[in-house]
């Protein structure tokens, strides 16, 4: 099942990805409409930390191509903001929570331009929103592992994005957070701004989301989610590992064959 | 003594050379080492510190002359390939990055060295002192390699100025950066050739062998003294320029030893003493914090005894003496005695012919203690199911560390219940 959207604001195009010659995703072919609140799910090694990355242009194609706002990334970076993997970087770097905040702000900066007055307050505005006003001057490795996620939250609001991309926002995080990051970014989503979001929780799936993708190394499904949450769909997406794509994606491995032959 | 005189007058000029380029190349070697040290790649420096040797030694050879532009020059060209060399490496091979870096390390080195060795038996004459770059002379510093050195420092230092926000973010969130559309090969390839400037600046005073550890010391020993990135730098400046004007000064009253070793061990004493007395890092303030910690609960745990003892025979002000504290409790008698005179001495006892005795206020706290440890053992018993008799030793260590916000909530939970699992009364004020 892949019901496209009407009038997207993300597409993706034959998307395979691969890590050396390995096809960890195969022929990804999805769109997104504006203002949605999307889920991204599957079981785990799904690929959909590599979805996210391979639109944010931070792993490189193998084949296909995607398109935000119907331009390239590269046209609209501003509108775009990114929250990796709690995991991704060394919480032990010596940096304050509103230093991290303030990188939200680097992008609209430039280069060699210092904060001002404006961003500083953006800053404020996103910690605010997120609880995390009171650990300001915090040094980020003293804050337990649901407070970094918020850390990573409040740095995307400082983006002041049209569009999200959140890697499992809310790993780690307490029942209370969840549910007030939840009623974020619906709010976010209503007012016109799309977010999507790597979730694990298949029991919340139906009631946080409003367009669901089911991964599993290939794309399963992409729709609203009254549509998509079948039994039978989550089966295939969740019902054990494709052992014929993870065999062939070993002997391109092995033989070192291109996984696509280059159209130039 | 006289010696120390006469060179930190800075009346001699060679002196003042000497001193202004060991404190400019510890410096930009110390602030731009900082962005490699928390990059992860303090191997990295090592490499190319390493890597220039040969560069220098063709640059003499093709110039004929130690010119310090041919001589950065060529250390510039070597110091580059070899991290294009070790980039390869990684890429095209199995080989992990350690061991391409330690390959490219040990293949330029060699290099170097033969170079430099075919360069000493030629019976050039200009040749004496190329063989400084191994270990420097920082003495040998004359009015132009102080232009040229100190030129390249001043270039350092403003690009880092420039790119501060820029380089902390490469550091902290490469990923992230390139999301948001910085330019981040760009800036790697900044952060590379300010690695590579850094250890050409210090080769004449340091020394190609030893440049590495002017890079990473400084950072490594500023990080235990600070969670702020821009104090870690000024500090990492600051331990560099230190290192360096003992180095010259050491250069001036020892000419026959090599400058670089002395810098270098100058700047790692700095950062053995950091490991040990840095606030909060640091390893003998981590112990003195523990040691605190001990004596606040002694003395919590004498006054607790002080209420039990009120407690029994509802005389919460009478005179105590030692033997009656020990009946309540094992203490250590030299410790006891210790932990008595600190209380008086803080005014929660007073002691007088008869023995001890609470004060108000030492009551209050010897009060909240036991209240403490009796909320937390209903705590224990109420919300994780612990049997009652399993609850006493968990409390004797919580009850000291509950903060008043915990109080409050631990209170309100429980409903300010009046006693304990064992059916003791939970004091309240
Ligand atoms: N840098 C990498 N190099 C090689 N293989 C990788 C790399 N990153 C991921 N993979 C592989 O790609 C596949 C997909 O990984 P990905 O991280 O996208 O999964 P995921 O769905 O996000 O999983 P999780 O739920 O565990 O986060 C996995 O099989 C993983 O082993
Ligand atoms: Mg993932």
């Amino acid at each position: 099942m892949n019901i496209h959207a009407e009038d997207p604001i993300i597409e993706v195009h034959d998307l395979t990805v691969s890590y050396s010659q390995k096809p960890v995703l195969w022929g990804i072919d999805l769109s997104l409409p504006k203002g949605s609140l999307v889920g991204i799910v599957g079981p785990n090694g799904a690929g959909k930390s590599t979805l996210i990355k391979a639109i944010m242009d931070l792993v490189p194609l193998s084949s296909g191509y995607v398109k935000l706002f119907d331009t390239q990334l590269d046209n609209v970076r501003e509108k775009i903001s990114y929250v990796p993997q709690r995991e991704s970087v060394d919480w032990d770097f010596p940096a304050s929570v509103y230093d991290v905040v303030m990188m939200g702000r680097y992008g609209k900066l430039g280069l060699f331009k210092r904060p001002r007055q404006a961003d500083r307050e953006v800053v404020q505005e996103s910690m605010r929103l997120v609880g995390m006003e009171a650990f300001k001057n915090r040094q980020i490795s003293q804050l337990s592992g649901g407070q970094q996620q918020r850390v990573f939250l409040a740095r995307a609001l400082a983006q002041q994005a049209e569009v999200y991309f959140m890697d499992e926002p809310f790993a780690g995080v307490d029942a209370a957070t969840e549910k007030a990051i939840v009623e974020l970014l619906r709010r976010m989503s209503k007012e016109g701004k799309t977010v999507v979001v790597v979730h694990h929780d298949l029991q919340s799936v139906a009631k946080y989301f409003d367009w669901l993708i089911l991964l599993n190394m290939r794309l399963v499904a992409s729709g609203p989610t009254v549509d998509v949450f079948k039994e039978e769909l989550l089966q295939e997406a969740y019902g054990g590992k494709l052992t014929i794509l993870s065999e062939v994606g070993d002997l391109l491995t092995k033989g070192r064959f291109p996984s696509r032959e280059k159209t130039v | 003594m006289e010696d120390f005189l006469y060179f930190f007058s800075f009346q001699d000029p060679n002196i003042r050379y000497v001193v202004v380029g060991s404190v400019l190349l510890a410096i930009s070697a110390a602030i731009v080492g900082c962005f490699t040290f928390l990059k992860k790649r303090a191997l990295i420096g090592d490499a190319v510190a390493h890597s220039v040797l040969p560069g220098v030694c063709l640059a003499f050879v093709v110039s004929g002359t130690k010119n310090p532009i041919y001589l950065i020059i060529g250390a510039f060209i070597t110091g580059w390939l070899s991290l294009r060399f070790i980039d390869m490496i990684v890429r095209y091979s199995k080989l992990k990055e350690d061991t391409a870096i330690g390959l490219t390390l040990s293949v330029f080195f060699g290099l170097g060295i033969l170079i430099l060795t075919a360069i000493q038996h030629s019976g050039n004459a200009n040749q004496s002192g190329l063989d400084q770059f191994l270990f420097g002379k920082a003495a040998s510093l004359v009015g132009q390699d102080l232009i040229v050195f100190g030129s390249v420092s001043i270039i350092l230092l403003l690009v880092v100025g420039l790119l501060f926000k820029e380089l902390t973010l490469l550091a902290f969130d490469e990923q992230f950066g390139k999301a948001i559309g910085m330019p981040v090969k760009g800036l790697e390839l900044v952060l590379t050739t300010l690695t590579v400037l850094a250890v050409v600046t210090g080769i004449q005073a340091v020394g190609v062998v030893l440049m590495a550890a002017m890079l990473i010391t400084p950072a490594a020993a500023a990080r235990f003294w600070t969670d702020k990135l821009t104090t870690m730098v000024f500090l990492a400046a600051l331990f560099g320029a230190i290192s360096g004007v003992s180095g010259a000064y050491i250069s001036f009253v020892a000419p026959a030893m090599p400058t670089g070793p002395w810098i270098v061990l100058v700047i790692s004493f700095i950062a053995m003493s950091s490991f040990f007395i840095a606030p909060r890092k640091g390893i003998l303030y981590k112990q003195f914090q523990q040691r605190k910690y001990q004596k606040q609960i002694l003395e919590e745990n004498i006054l607790k005894a002080f209420f039990h003892l009120g407690e029994a025979d509802e005389q919460y002000y009478g005179h105590r003496k030692i033997s009656d504290l020990i009946s309540q409790r094992r203490f250590v008698m030299g410790r006891l005695k210790g932990g008595l005179q600190k209380l008086v001495r803080s005014g929660f006892l007073k002691q007088d012919r008869e023995g001890w005795v609470l004060t108000e206020e030492g009551k209050n706290k010897g009060q909240r203690i036991v209240k403490l440890h009796r909320l937390w053992e209903l705590y224990l018993t109420e919300y994780l199911r612990i049997a009652p008799d399993h609850v006493h030793d968990e409390a004797e260590t919580i009850e000291h560390i509950i903060t008043p916000e915990i109080e409050a909530r631990l209170e309100k939970k429980l409903n300010y219940p009046s006693v304990d699992p064992h059916n003791e009364t939970i004091p309240y004020r």
